[in-house]
């Protein structure tokens, strides 16, 4: 097997709120290949943007190590850390928010790609940020180049972002909720041009989303994983972790999911919660960190013992008691 | 058959910018029944939002009503007899107040922002029903306190605890659910939503719906649902209506618009939801943006981004005409507009 684009090893994230320690992101096992196409999902506090962050470097471990082409972005020599500062780009998730308001769409992009000598002259400058352009949908390019962010609509500015997270030629892009601000009616054309990127230029996507069903939709030929209170709890391919959930926490959120379909979504059977509240991050339950609300509650054994992220008989792996293990 | 509760007819309101006049709401017509739930789906921008703000007078000022009719009809209850019907357009003073909360109520998009941080849960019921000119007696005080504890425990929420909290004490969720529950302290017979789910979890978006579902079974007011979530819509909805531009471009039973829409927006609309069961391959976004509300396009105003468009859909304005029972589109193509968008693929 190939050495993975990225690992993340027992990696664990806490923040200190008021003098308390909270537990953003625990004992995370991850592993993605070049090319890979990776969705986390999961409800806002389960730790997923914190892992996108520590991932694009953007915010270092508590413990524990994530390998950027088999070495340890904390430790690694200073030019391996260009090559890893080049080679993991992040998408934000507020194209209002993340390009400067007075800078020309030429300029956001020209200025990473002189800096990191990517191009040179002028000339060669602006033809390379036409072909950038270009590659997110921007046509024709000239109409773009000189426009400012507050000329472009939501959707348009999401793509620059991508053509600014594409100037250095990055392996692998973090979007973090990246069409989550843009309209219904064009998210889906957004996330054509990211599976692009990969099928034409080898480009791994991870997308942080909360939305399953677009997490399917994008990831129909990669993985799914499912983060609950900083636990990964449920690991796939995309389309068995959807149509054939294995722990409690993914059922309980697809089943909650309302379809854009008035019979289906109707009829549709819904698993109730124990408890609807969710647990602090400051008291986190014990044992597996579901159980106070888990529908297949089974006692002791799951208000004790952390379950183990395993195998499961579909294929995926999942960190449930009551889930069997895939005997070979 | 009884009247409408609310019967909105040529309904336009503008914003002045310094560009010019944004057009946001543009002779918009709909009924909502007694009990009805209607949903407005739209996209950011389509004026959904601004609708909602027009019938409860809380437009900005830059904003105008430029022309239209909104007409209040209470129906009677066991406390009071039915009004005739009140034009809620021109209400002031002490009549608006006794339009707002007690006829028709609503529910902000943000419950973060819209209770009060300095007052307790309590103080918010309490300072309610004073500003309506409830609460002279002790008596009353008492009545309302059991009255609020009982719509607390409605919407699935420890009344006694809830009471007594500050609203940084309560989850986004838990907020939500005291700002429906303060919405029918007056016991409205219409309750707006303004995107009552959206930046909620999803599991605390389920137990909102079913909450929203359960109340309106034991309370029978009618609900107005602005929304840019299909699938919201779909499942709390009787009635949809899709809001383009600032019109409504079609409009009818939830099942009819979702089973068979006829507006190319809606049709596009619905194919660029994914679902975690629909086949993958037909998912299509919509070409294009949402045109300038200051500089609209000519005729049809959803033709730049039709791939239906022509000649006629450029020159003249389309009408919302009904082409079944019930059902109304804006279209000139609307007979053979899904067979073409069939073969359509971006």
């Amino acid at each position: 097997m190939s050495e993975p684009l990225i690992a993340l090893e027992h990696v664990n994230r806490t923040f200190m709120v008021k003098g308390q320690t909270i537990k953003a992101v625990d004992d995370l096992n991850l592993s993605i290949s070049a090319g890979d196409i990776m969705c986390l999902v999961g409800e806002s506090g389960c730790g997923k943007t914190t892992t996108g962050k520590m991932i694009a470097g953007l915010l270092p471990t508590s413990s524990g190590r994530i390998l950027y082409r088999g070495k340890d972005i904390a430790t690694i020599t200073d030019k391996d850390r260009k090559a890893y500062r080049l080679g993991v780009q992040m998408v934000h998730q507020d194209p209002y928010a993340s390009l400067n308001p007075i800078q020309t769409v030429y300029q956001i992009l020209a200025a990473p790609l002189q800096h990191h000598n990517f191009t040179r002259g002028e000339a060669k400058t602006k033809h390379r940020v036409r072909e950038l352009l270009g590659i997110v949908d921007l046509t024709p390019p000239n109409d773009f180049l000189e426009k400012y962010p507050h000329q472009l609509s939501g959707g348009q500015r999401q793509r620059v972002s991508v053509a600014r997270a594409l100037t250095v030629q990055p392996a692998f892009i973090v979007a973090d909720e990246a069409v989550s601000m843009v309209d219904v009616s064009i998210r889906i054309s957004l996330l054509k041009m990211f599976a692009r990127l990969k099928d034409e230029m080898g480009v791994g996507v991870l997308l942080i989303t909360h939305d399953l069903a677009l997490a399917r939709y994008f990831a129909w030929e990669g993985r799914i994983g499912v983060m609950y209170l900083g636990r990964l709890v449920e690991v796939g391919q995309a389309r068995d972790v959807v149509d054939h959930p294995q722990h409690p926490y993914t059922q309980v959120l697809l089943s909650a999911i309302p379809e854009a379909d008035p019979d289906a979504t109707r009829s549709k059977r819904r698993i109730e919660l124990r408890s609807t509240d969710m647990p602090s991050l400051l008291q986190l339950p014990t044992g597996c960190t579901f159980h106070p609300r888990c529908p297949a509650f089974m006692g002791e054994v799951c208000e004790k013992v952390i379950p183990p992220l395993k195998k499961a008989d579909w294929g995926s792996d999942v960190s449930c008691h009551l889930v069997p293990a895939y005997e070979s | 058959m009884p009247e409408p509760v609310l019967s909105v007819h040529d309904l336009s309101i503008a914003y002045q910018a310094r560009r010019g006049q944004v057009q946001a709401v543009r002779n918009i017509s709909f009924d909502v029944e007694r009990g009805e739930a209607v949903a407005l789906i739209g996209e950011s921008g389509s004026g959904k939002t601004t609708v909602g703000l027009g019938l409860m007078h809380l437009l900005p000022t830059m904003a105008k009503v430029l022309g239209g009719s909104v007409m209040y009809r209470r129906h009677a209850n066991s406390l009071e007899p039915a009004n005739s019907a009140i034009e809620v357009l021109g209400l002031q003073g002490g009549s608006l107040r006794q339009f707002r909360w007690h006829e028709c109520a609503m529910v902000f998009q943000s419950a973060l922002n819209a209770l009060n941080p300095v007052l307790r849960i309590s103080e918010h019921f309490i300072d309610t029903a004073k500003a309506h000119g409830y609460l002279s007696s002790y008596q009353q005080t008492a009545a309302l306190q059991d009255r609020s504890l009982k719509l607390l425990s409605m919407v699935r929420l420890d009344p006694e605890r809830v009471w007594r909290s500050f609203p940084h004490e309560l989850s986004g969720g838990m907020r939500q659910r005291v700002l429906i529950a303060l919405a029918l302290l007056l016991e409205p017979q219409l309750l707006i939503l303004d995107e009552p789910t959206t930046a909620l979890d999803i599991l605390t978006q389920r137990n909102i719906m079913e909450v929203l579902k359960e109340l309106r079974q034991k309370l029978g007011f009618a609900m107005l649902f602005i929304s840019h979530d299909l699938a919201l819509a779909a499942e709390l909805a009787d009635r949809v209506a899709t809001v383009y531009a600032g019109e409504i471009i079609e409009i009818g039973d939830v099942r009819t618009v979702f089973n068979r829409p006829y507006h190319p927006y809606t049709i596009g609309l619905i194919k660029a939801v994914p679902t975690l069961t629909g086949d993958n391959a037909s998912l299509v976004s919509v070409p294009g943006s949402p045109p300038d509300l200051i500089d609209l396009p000519t005729g049809c105003k959803f033709h730049p981004r039709c791939p239906l468009a022509d000649d006629r859909c450029r020159r003249e304005e389309t009408k919302l005409t009904e082409v079944e029972s019930g059902h109304k589109v804006a279209c000139w193509h609307w007979p053979n507009a899904r067979e073409v968008l069939k073969t359509f693929q971006v």
